[in-house]
């Protein structure tokens, strides 16, 4: 099948069923999308599907097809870091990192719906995405940054 | 060899050695260097490595492994304070593995724990463990010890390879030493012409190396205890960042296993038709306790892995989670007392009368559960073998994996990578192990072992099950007496016993947290019981501190309570060190400490405050939790802790936050428990820690009135759960005597 990845299109095959994770990350090599429970409790695995965070460990490769799909490699690179990503540099947010980019594929996800969320807004969007290291207070504040860089422009 | 006798009231001694395109510069100890694992060919000097530069650039070897407490940055930063150059023009490697990267600061933790006893006795007993330690070669990352061990010899390093490289340039140039300067990776010449490090990279090899070079003082420092980005912050805010789930060899195929869930039961007989028939799937091979299933893509192997239908055999250890508590309760006798490290005054006597307060105090199975599944590749080969994956122990690995081969260690090659988490568990090994064996039934071909999050978490061997009692006594409105006994497996012996080792003497981690504490109570005594081995367990994030920092805070909270005294000021009143006292009073003035609030005081909102003392670190918390009518809810935490020296305050403000969450999230939301023994938590679903929604706000204070400079890694978690216990206490008048507190108290 075909899929529609950060903007490329990409021929692979597998079933149907196979969790869009396991095609990013095995198949395509895009390993920037984290494996962490494979049951939608963590989400390390979260990725766009149009725009919107799904847990890509529960969405099926057929489900995606057809859908513009973002991963962490294409929300920003090092050289050209979307807001999100400057805001979690600049407030040092990772520990390990290994839930990061889950993280900030929320967070992107929430402020494209939500550009000012308030304090509430913001643990109801990311309480979904676990952080065993504990960087909740850093995470709270970099989506702050991150909408006001957006705000900004 | 002679010199080092001349030299032996040093602790270090700076030597360099040619390496392919360049020079290394390190350290040796004046016992008996080890090899230099960085040699590359005859003619070689021998040191141990931690600064190697080339033509191509400018490596920092930082041989502790990174689990996320950022020390490889910090390594790096030790080393290019004095060695001039930026953060951004160097590379951090950590290094193969080499009992040259041996750890000095655990040795000393080690002695404390087979030697209970002070003084002279404890000097040689570090000296005779540290030998114990170079044989064996720990080269792990653990114990809050990175920083304590390295702050000195990185730095060292350094600055002799700084001086090392303007004594070549000076006589080069035919320049005064003191006419040059050294910036960003580059020595300046009186005339401002720059010379980069890398461009001397060959002459250096010769070089004599510079000894006895003094360091600079903290007040010229340029990086250490200022803020700094994290060399893998970039790597890290952009998912590019590798870690060992992400490695990749060529030709390499995909496994995971299917183990007996029951942890160390064996496996009987197993149906794998149906399995083999699945699309993707190569093979599916016995190995220790399970089964290896080899696919050509991870999410294959997993599905593959559930239709193998398995009879398993039963652990060695009770099924039911009732008899592990059984076998604490019965662990109380004097032919299961380990060790009794504190006795002071005269407790029988205080509490043959008068009214003596009793309680008992549980904390349960934790699974470490980083958020990395644990993963290795292996590859076997006739000769050698190559593993590449995140670990703390490389040379237990490497011990491992040849024991399992037959090939020699020194033909086995480990490459660390970097760790999405560890809190302890990846001082485990299995999976390599498991990978090996499977690697070793289809040589040649690199096999990436991935276990599922259910694999790894049923195999997590979790952190101690523990029980204390406590009797004691007030008098005055003063406490009097403190009889803490406490009763565990010994988890450095199961730990040790997994790497063939055996650990005599007292386990101090079963009073860890407990015995050394800075509080002067007239007649105390801790005592520690070892309970029979039941399920495996293994170091968890601060060890035996993490349940008896708790048990022994809410004790004293209860007898505080009966002496009608306030929590705060009766820690004052009591404590005995000088530290701890600044880190107590610390905390009360960033909270505004006004007393404990609540019930008592007609509000919904109450404070609790602990301080425990673990890997050398007094750390102080008072936290503040709101009856909110619908579920309890924390508000604020203040933490305060004495390290000496904060190397980097905005990686200490993570890490303290870090800590705290994490002895929260456990305190409130987690066990594991056993039934037919298996675990029955076995994903984030029924284990899940703290969640940001529960996560209140943390303010964070580094004290550094000490002379040593301390780990932060561990020290925030032990205090955490009794501090919450004390204020959920104040607002509900609920003694909370058994983590997690959910099966008591309601959390929003």
């Amino acid at each position: 099948m075909q899929l529609r990845i950060n903007g490329t299109l990409h021929e692979v095959d597998v079933e149907d069923d196979m969790p869009l994770l396991w095609v990013l990350r095995d198949e395509l090599g895009l390993t920037g999308t984290k494996f962490g429970c494979g049951i939608a409790q963590c989400g390390a695995c979260t990725v766009h599907l149009d725009g919107v965070a799904v847990r890509s460990c529960q969405t099926w490769a057929i489900d995606a097809k057809g859908a513009e799909i973002t991963t962490i490699e294409g929300l920003g690179t090092p050289d050209l870091l979307h807001a999100v990503q400057a805001a979690w540099l600049t407030e040092q947010v990772a520990q390990c990192g290994y839930c990061q980019s889950g993280q900030m594929m929320q967070a992107a996800s929430l402020l494209l719906e939500n550009p000012e969320p308030t304090d509430q807004e913001i643990d109801d969007a990311m309480s979904g995405n676990l952080c065993r290291c504990g960087t909740y207070p850093r995470i709270r504040a970099a989506v702050k940054r991150a909408a006001n860089l957006m705000q900004e422009g | 060899m002679g010199r080092l006798k001349t030299i032996a009231r040093r602790t270090f001694l700076i030597g360099s050695a040619a390496v392919v395109g360049g020079v290394v510069f390190g350290v040796y100890t004046v016992r008996k260097p080890h090899e230099n694992p960085l040699t590359a060919g005859a003619g070689e000097a021998v040191l141990t490595p931690y600064v190697k530069i080339t033509a191509d650039g400018i490596t920092l070897i930082t041989p502790r492994a990174d689990s996320g407490q950022g020390v490889y940055h910090v390594q790096a930063a030790l080393i290019a304070e004095e060695l001039d150059v930026d953060l951004d023009q160097i590379k951090a490697d950590p290094g193969p593995p080499s009992p040259a990267y041996w750890n000095t600061a655990l040795a000393a933790e080690a002695a404390e724990f087979m030697v209970p006893a002070a003084g002279v006795m404890q000097d040689m007993a570090e000296g005779a463990v540290n030998s114990v330690m170079k044989v064996i070669g720990l080269q792990i990352t653990g114990g809050s010890t990175t920083v304590p061990d390295q702050f000195e010899k990185l730095r060292l390093a350094g600055a002799s390879a700084r001086e090392t490289i303007k004594a070549l340039v000076a006589e080069r140039e035919g320049v005064a030493v003191t006419d040059l300067t050294t910036a960003s990776g580059a020595v300046i010449l009186p005339d401002g012409q720059k010379i980069p490090y890398t461009s001397l990279a060959a002459d250096l090899a010769g070089a004599e190396v510079v000894q006895d070079v003094p360091l600079r003082d903290p007040s010229q420092w340029r990086y250490l205890g200022k803020p700094m980005q994290r060399i893998d912050m970039l790597a890290k805010s952009t998912g590019t960042q590798n870690y060992g789930i992400d490695a990749s060899v060529e030709g390499m195929v995909h496994a995971t296993v299917l183990m007996n869930p029951a942890q160390g039961g064996g496996m009987a007989d197993y149906d794998a038709a149906e399995a083999l028939a699945m699309r993707g799937v190569k093979a599916v091979v016995p190995i220790t306790g399970g089964l290896g299933i080899v696919a050509d893509n991870t999410w294959r192997a997993f599905r593959a892995a559930q239709a193998i239908n398995v009879t398993w055999e039963d652990p060695s250890f009770p099924l039911e989670q009732a008899d592990h508590w059984a076998t604490l309760e019965a662990a109380f006798t004097p032919d299961a007392q380990d060790s009794q490290k504190r006795n002071d005054g005269d407790v029988d006597t205080a509490l043959s009368d008068g009214e003596v307060l009793t309680a008992e105090y549980r904390a349960p199975y934790l699974a470490h559960a980083p958020l990395e599944p644990v993963n290795a590749i292996v590859r076997v080969d006739d000769d050698r073998a190559e593993v590449w994956t995140g670990t703390q122990i490389p040379r237990f690995i490497q011990a491992n994996v040849s024991r399992i081969t037959g090939i020699p260690a020194d033909n086995v090659t480990v490459h660390v990578q970097m760790m999405g988490g560890s809190f302890g568990h990846r001082l485990e090994d299995e999976v390599v192990k498991q990978a090996t064996e499977i690697a070793m039934q289809m040589k040649g071909t690199p096999v990436k072992l991935t276990l599922s999050r259910e694999e790894d978490m049923l195999h997590d061997f979790p952190r101690q099950i523990a029980m204390a009692r406590m009797r004691g006594k007030v008098a005055n409105g003063q406490v009097e007496a403190l009889d803490l006994g406490i009763a565990m497996p010994s988890v450095v012996a199961s730990q040790l016993s997994r790497q063939h080792q055996s650990a005599p003497g007292p386990d101090s981690q079963i009073v860890a947290g407990a015995w050394e504490q800075p509080f002067a109570i007239p007649h105390q005594r801790v005592t520690g019981y070892r309970a029979q081995p039941l399920a495996p367990i293994s170091s968890w994030r601060s060890v035996g501190a993490s349940s008896n920092g708790f048990f022994y805070n809410a004790a004293l909270d209860e007898l505080i309570e009966a002496a009608g005294a306030d929590p705060l000021e009766e820690r004052l009143r009591l404590c005995s060190d000088p530290l701890a006292r600044q880190t107590l009073e610390t905390v009360a003035e960033m909270s505004g400490w006004f007393g404990i609030g609540g019930l008592a005081n007609g509000s919904r909102t109450g404070r609790g405050v602990a301080l425990t003392k673990s890997f050398g670190v007094h750390c102080a918390q008072v936290i503040e939790v709101t009856d909110t009518g619908s579920g309890l809810r924390i508000d604020n935490v203040w933490a305060a802790a004495e390290v000496g020296r904060v190397v980097d305050p905005v990686n200490f403000e993570n890490l303290m936050q870090g800590g705290v969450i994490y002895g929260l999230g456990h305190a409130m939301n987690s066990e594991i428990t056993y039934t037919g023994g298996v675990a029955e938590q076995s994903n984030f679903d029924l284990n899940p820690g703290m969640r940001l929604h529960q996560c209140p706000n943390i303010f964070v204070r580094g004290l550094e009135n000490g002379d040593r400079v301390l780990g932060i890694g561990e020290p925030p978690v032990p205090p955490a759960a009794p501090a919450l216990a004390g204020a959920i206490w104040a607002v509900t008048g609920t003694r909370l005597r058994e983590m997690p507190f959910s099966k008591t108290v309601r959390f929003v």
